[in-house]
């Protein structure tokens, strides 16, 4: 049986790993490698990098990182932040990524996700989306710019084009519940869920193994992402896989 | 001396990358003289199945491949790898190696596809280099999968809504739909063990 995949997040800004509540107020977190590595040895499904710092220095620094953390780390890396053309594609999986996240060039040029399927394979392709709740509604609207600007498009059709043009996954982030502990966005994920057949990443608002425990079975994700729970301590990944066990989910322990 | 074929479609660096964390070094094939030297064979993949074979003929490593097999070498396939090893695709229609028989066909379940993710591999067939993998979780990115003709070929299954064959066994020569260097502990231990069963090989 597929297991339900937990996926550390480090976002990451000058070689250093950095997080913040709320899409502002970064903190340093610590060398991105050793993170990856330790993560790794813990049992992580897999590893993101989402870059922050989207700077030609910043990508250099970026490529760099994904290279030393292929050399260390032996489970899939997605690689994310600022990606415009096919080529910076190709030099991030040539560096030794798996798969590439991309997100304000998709809603700008839809054609990029198309072109990097075409020259890699759907497999590689990850879009992600960052979605924020219509005031008082069941939808919620696309925001692009690390959730700053508005992109005028509806999260759950927006998630139907991209897999339609050709998304491998999506990584589906609630700027309402990011950074807030309270849990993941649960609506939010099972509307993505159900409208598209390519596997969802839920992210955003992991505080708790329950939090993770609820996206994976009543919001039907079939992986979740998270930052702070993991890099502050609080619930290490074997603590939270033995959690989601307990409570019947398939998990790789 | 172990050959990773590169036939500029598969990503050799992360099986390199994982090959050199258990002090192995390979060397890249790019040509038949270059596999007819070869101790052990890798044969990576990750692309489609059309340009991959036509990639392969291009640079005459079609015929190496099949010639270096037929000697008994010790010999992994990978994913893409592995398929390429059958008879034909349904991934682009594409006539293969016809190394083993059987066919490569889209896989039917009412599950996602491409199956992505860890799974496990299941009703292992004894065999050096699937040794201790009952019951392991691989990461898997795929849609197609390899149906052999005769089941004696197959050596591993695995379950995403309906089982499929996950792993298969020729005497030297292993083939596992999954990705080994990318599979954390359990992907470096069958490659540890493909090293080991390559060396007592070499020895013989």
């Amino acid at each position: 049986m597929l297991l339900k995949r937990i996926i550390p997040c480090l976002d990451t800004a000058g070689g250093r790993v950095v997080k913040g509540t709320h899409f502002e107020q970064l903190r340093d977190q610590g060398d991105p490698v050793a993170l990856a590595r330790g993560y790794s040895e813990d049992g992580a499904d897999e590893l993101t990098f989402l870059d922050i710092d989207a700077t030609p220095q910043g990508r250099a620094t970026l490529v760099e990182l994904v290279e030393q953390t292929a050399h260390e780390v032996f489970i899939p890396l997605t690689v994310g932040g600022g990606i415009r053309e096919v080529d910076e594609i190709r030099t991030l999986l040539r560096a030794g990524a798996d798969k590439v996240s991309i997100q304000t060039a998709a809603v700008r040029r839809p054609e990029l996700i198309t072109e990097g399927a075409r020259a890699f394979g759907s497999q590689c392709m990850v879009v992600a989306i960052d979605a924020k709740r219509a005031s008082g509604k069941d939808r919620w609207m696309v925001f692009t710019h690390g959730g700053r600007t508005p992109a005028g498009l509806d999260a759950v059709g927006w998630a139907r084009e991209a897999e339609h043009r050709g998304a491998g996954e999506i990584l589906l982030t609630s700027i309402d519940a990011d950074g807030t502990r309270a849990g993941y966005d649960l609506e939010l994920t099972r509307a993505v869920v159900d409208a598209v057949q390519i596997p969802v990443i839920a992210s955003g608002g992991a505080g708790h193994p329950k939090d993770l425990a609820a996206v994976l079975t009543q919001g039907r994700a079939d992986a979740a992402l998270a930052a702070s729970i993991f890099h502050s301590g609080a619930f290490p990944i074997p603590q939270v896989k033995a959690y989601l066990a307990s409570q019947g989910i398939p998990v790789r322990i | 001396m172990i050959a990773l074929i590169d036939y500029g479609a598969g990503n050799l660096r992360s099986v390199e990358n994982a090959l050199a964390q258990l002090n192995a070094r390979a060397t890249i094939a790019a040509t038949p003289e270059d596999l007819a030297r070869a101790r052990a064979i890798i044969f990576p993949g990750v692309g489609a199945a059309g340009p991959a074979m036509a990639s392969l003929r291009d640079r005459g490593l079609d015929q190496a491949v099949i010639a270096a097999i037929r000697t008994g070498i010790p010999f992994l396939g990978i994913c893409l790898g592995m398929q390429l090893l059958f008879e034909s695709s349904a991934e682009d229609g594409a006539a293969c190696l016809a190394v083993l028989p059987g066919t490569v066909e889209r896989l039917t379940t009412r599950e996602k596809l491409p199956h992505v993710g860890w799974n496990t591999l299941e009703h292992v067939r004894p065999h050096p280099v699937l040794q201790g993998m009952e019951g392991q979780a691989f990461y898997f990115v795929h849609t197609y999968v390899v149906v052999p003709r005769h089941p004696t070929v197959t050596a591993g299954e695995t379950t995403h809504g309906v089982p499929f064959v996950s792993a298969v066994a020729r005497q030297g020569l292993v083939g596992v739909q999954f990705h080994p260097e990318r599979s954390g502990t359990a992907g470096l231990r069958l490659l540890e063990n493909f090293l080991r069963f390559a060396n007592v090989e070499a020895a013989a």
